[in-house]
C-alpha cells in the first residue's frame, strides 16, 4: 500500500492544523507519561519497605503482619507455581486448537469455534471466581483429587500429598489455564496464519503428509511467535487477581503440594490491602505491587518482541 | 497426531459452555425482576436486588469512557498519521505494555494517586482507573481502523482545499467511525467486569449513591462480596448478579462483533 498521506499538498498556513497536531500529539504522549507516573508513584510508595528490608524482602519466607515481618517469597513462589501450572495445561490446548483452526478445520467450523474460544477472554475474572468456588472446586474435591491420589497413585509424590480442601494452588492453576487459553490461542492462530503459503506448498510438494508439513514447515517458521503468545499468556497469568484470590486459599506458606492453599502477589495485595492500616504494611504491599509491575513489564516486552518478529514481514 | 488437535478443540470449547450453562441455570433460578429495582438486603437475608450496583457500573463505565475514549482515539489518530516516526513506535510499544499491565497494579496506583491524596474512595477514582485501562485498547483499534481508510479519500479532501485537520476529522475519522465505535465497545466490554482496580478506588457501597465523589457500588464488587460470604442467600444473589454482568458484557461484545462483520462484508478493503 502506498503511503500517499505525506505526499498530499501541505498547508502549513492553517493555524487549525498546528493546534490539531499539538492536541493529538499530547494524547499520544499521555500514554508513555501515564506509564512513567505509574512507575514513579508505585516505586515511591514501595521504597520504605524495599529500603528497610532490602533483598530479604524478596527472599524472606515469613509474611507476618502483626510482627511487622514482610517476606514476599511465599507470594512470589505461589505466583510462579500457579502460572507454571496454568501454562502447562493451557499451552498444549491452545496450540492444538490453533493448529486445528488454521490448518485442519473446514471453513464453516473455523468461525464458530474461534469465536467460542475468544469469548473465554470476555468473561470477567470475578465470574470465573464465582464459577470456580461453586462448580470447579467441588469437582476437584471429589472426582479429581481422589482420582489423582488413589487411582493414579500420585498421593505419595510431594506434588499431590496432603489433604485437599478445594481452595488450593491446584484450583488456581486450573482456572488460570482456562483464563489464559484465549490469549495464547489468539496469538498462535495469528502467527500460524502468517506462515506463507509457499512454505506449506513446498513441504507438500516434497511428499510430506499434512502432519509432517505442520510439524516441519509451519511450526518451525512460526516458532518465535508461538513462544511470544505463550509468554503473553504468562503475563496474564502472573497478574490475574480476582479469580485467583477467590480460589487459592490465601495463606502465606510455601508448600510443595499443589493441594495446599497458597498466595500469589496479586491475591496478596487484593486480600490484605483493605486491612492494611499501618504504613509498613501498606508499603510492603506496594512493594509487592512494584515487583509484579516490573516482572509483567519484562514478560510483556519480551512477548511483544517475539510476536513482532514473526508477524512483521508476514501476512500484514 | 492430527486427531489430537480435534480433542484440543473440543476441550478448549468445553469450559465456556460449562460456565454459560451454570450461569444460566443458577442465575435464572435466582434472578427476579426485583433484582433490577430493589436495593441489596443485609447479608444473610433473602431477596433484595442490586439496583444500586447496576447503576453504579453504568456510571463507572460512563466516567471511564469520558477519560479513555478521547485519549485513545486521539493517540490512535496520531499513530496512524505519523506511522513511522520514532515517537509513534515508542507510543505503540508502550501502549501494548500498558495493555498487559495487571489491573491490580493500576488499582494500587489509582489508590496512591487518586484516592489517598484526595481523602477517600470515590466513583471518580474508579472510573479513571478503568478509563486508563481503556486507553491502549482504543488506541490500537483506532489506529488500525484509520489505516483502512482509502488514501484516495484523504487526497480528494486535500485536493478540494480542506485543511489537514478538517480532513482528519470530517473525512478520515468519519469514515473510520463504525470501526472505532466497535473498538470502543470492545474496550467497554472489557472494563465492565473489572473488579481488582475497583477494590481500591470505588470500594463499593451498600446504599444508593450516584455521587462521583463518594464510594459507589458496582456489579463485579457486589458479586465478589457475595460469592465469598458464608450465606446461601448471598450466593444466590451472586449468581444472579453474574448472569446480569455477563449478559451486559456479552451483548456489548456481540454488538461489536456484528458491527465489525457487517463492515468487513460490505467493505472494500
Amino acid at each position: 500500500m502506498l503511503d500517499s498521506r505525506r505526499a498530499g499538498p501541505v498547508k502549513t498556513s492553517a493555524r487549525g492544523d498546528r493546534v490539531f497536531q499539538i492536541v493529538i500529539t499530547a494524547f499520544a504522549v499521555s500514554i508513555p507519561l501515564l506509564l512513567v507516573i505509574i512507575a514513579i508513584s508505585i516505586g515511591l510508595a514501595a521504597w520504605p519497605a524495599l529500603s528497610s528490608s532490602g533483598l530479604s524482602f524478596l527472599t524472606g519466607s515469613k509474611w507476618d503482619v502483626a510482627a511487622g515481618e514482610f517476606g514476599a517469597a511465599p507470594a512470589i513462589y505461589g505466583t510462579v507455581v500457579s502460572s507454571a501450572l496454568a501454562l502447562i495445561i493451557a499451552t498444549p490446548l491452545a496450540l492444538g486448537v490453533s493448529i486445528f483452526l488454521s490448518e485442519i478445520a473446514p471453513k464453516w467450523l473455523r468461525q464458530p469455534i474461534g469465536f467460542l474460544v475468544d469469548l473465554l477472554a470476555a468473561i470477567p475474572s470475578v465470574v470465573y471466581g464465582l464459577w470456580g468456588i461453586f462448580v470447579l472446586i467441588p469437582i476437584l474435591r471429589d472426582p479429581v483429587a481422589p482420582f489423582l491420589k488413589d487411582t493414579l497413585k500420585l498421593g505419595s509424590t510431594p506434588l499431590f500429598s496432603g489433604p485437599n480442601y478445594g481452595y488450593s494452588m491446584f484450583a488456581a492453576g486450573i482456572i488460570l489455564a482456562i483464563m489464559i487459553l484465549p490469549f495464547i490461542s489468539a496469538v498462535t492462530r495469528e502467527v500460524l496464519l502468517a506462515v506463507p503459503r509457499s512454505q506449506r506448498e513446498a513441504a507438500l510438494a516434497l511428499g510430506a503428509t499434512r502432519w509432517e508439513m505442520i510439524r516441519d514447515a509451519v511450526i518451525p517458521y512460526a516458532r518465535s511467535g508461538i513462544i511470544g503468545g505463550i509468554i503473553l499468556g504468562l503475563g496474564r497469568a502472573l497478574g490475574e487477581t480476582m479469580a485467583v484470590t477467590m480460589l487459592i486459599g490465601n495463606r502465606p506458606e510455601i508448600s510443595a503440594s499443589l493441594f495446599a492453599p497458597g498466595y500469589t502477589m496479586a491475591s496478596l495485595i487484593a486480600n490484605e490491602f483493605s486491612e492494611a492500616t499501618n504504613d509498613a504494611h501498606l508499603s510492603a504491599l506496594m512493594a509487592v505491587g512494584a515487583v509484579l509491575f516490573v516482572v509483567t513489564l519484562i514478560v510483556n516486552a519480551l512477548a511483544r518482541w517475539l510476536v513482532w518478529r514473526v508477524t512483521k514481514g508476514g501476512a500484514r | 497426531m492430527l486427531g489430537l488437535t480435534y480433542v484440543a478443540a473440543i476441550i478448549a470449547t468445553l469450559p465456556l459452555l460449562f460456565i454459560i450453562f451454570h450461569l444460566l441455570r443458577q442465575g435464572a433460578t435466582f434472578l427476579r425482576p426485583s433484582f433490577f429495582t430493589e436495593m441489596p438486603k443485609p447479608m444473610g437475608e433473602a431477596g433484595g436486588g442490586m439496583a444500586n450496583a447496576i447503576v453504579g457500573t453504568l456510571i463507572l463505565i460512563g466516567t471511564a469512557s469520558i477519560l479513555g475514549l478521547p485519549i485513545g482515539i486521539g493517540a490512535g489518530l496520531y499513530l496512524a498519521d505519523r506511522r513511522g516516526s520514532p515517537l509513534a513506535t515508542i507510543v505503540r510499544f508502550l501502549s501494548d505494555v500498558l495493555n498487559g499491565l495487571p489491573s491490580i497494579v493500576l488499582g494500587i496506583f489509582a489508590w496512591e494517586f487518586l484516592v489517598r491524596p484526595f481523602g477517600g474512595f470515590s466513583a471518580l477514582a474508579g472510573g479513571m482507573a478503568l478509563g486508563a485501562m481503556m486507553i491502549p485498547l482504543v488506541t490500537r483499534t483506532t489506529e488500525e481502523m484509520i489505516r483502512l481508510v482509502p488514501a484516495s479519500l484523504r487526497e480528494a479532501a486535500l485536493a478540494l482545499g480542506y485543511t489537514r485537520w478538517r480532513t482528519s476529522v470530517s473525512i478520515v475519522l468519519r469514515t473510520a467511525l463504525p470501526g472505532i465505535v466497535t473498538g470502543a465497545l470492545v474496550a467497554i466490554a472489557r472494563i465492565a467486569g473489572e473488579t481488582a482496580p475497583l477494590l481500591f478506588t470505588a470500594l463499593g457501597n451498600q446504599f444508593w449513591s450516584t455521587a462521583l465523589r463518594e464510594p459507589i457500588a458496582a456489579l463485579p464488587l457486589q458479586i465478589f462480596a457475595y460469592a465469598i460470604s458464608p450465606y446461601e442467600t448471598a450466593h444466590a444473589q451472586a449468581w444472579a448478579g453474574a448472569l446480569v454482568l455477563i449478559a451486559i458484557v456479552l451483548i456489548i461484545s456481540l454488538i461489536a462483533r456484528y458491527a465489525t462483520r457487517a463492515r468487513y462484508a460490505g467493505g472494500g478493503d
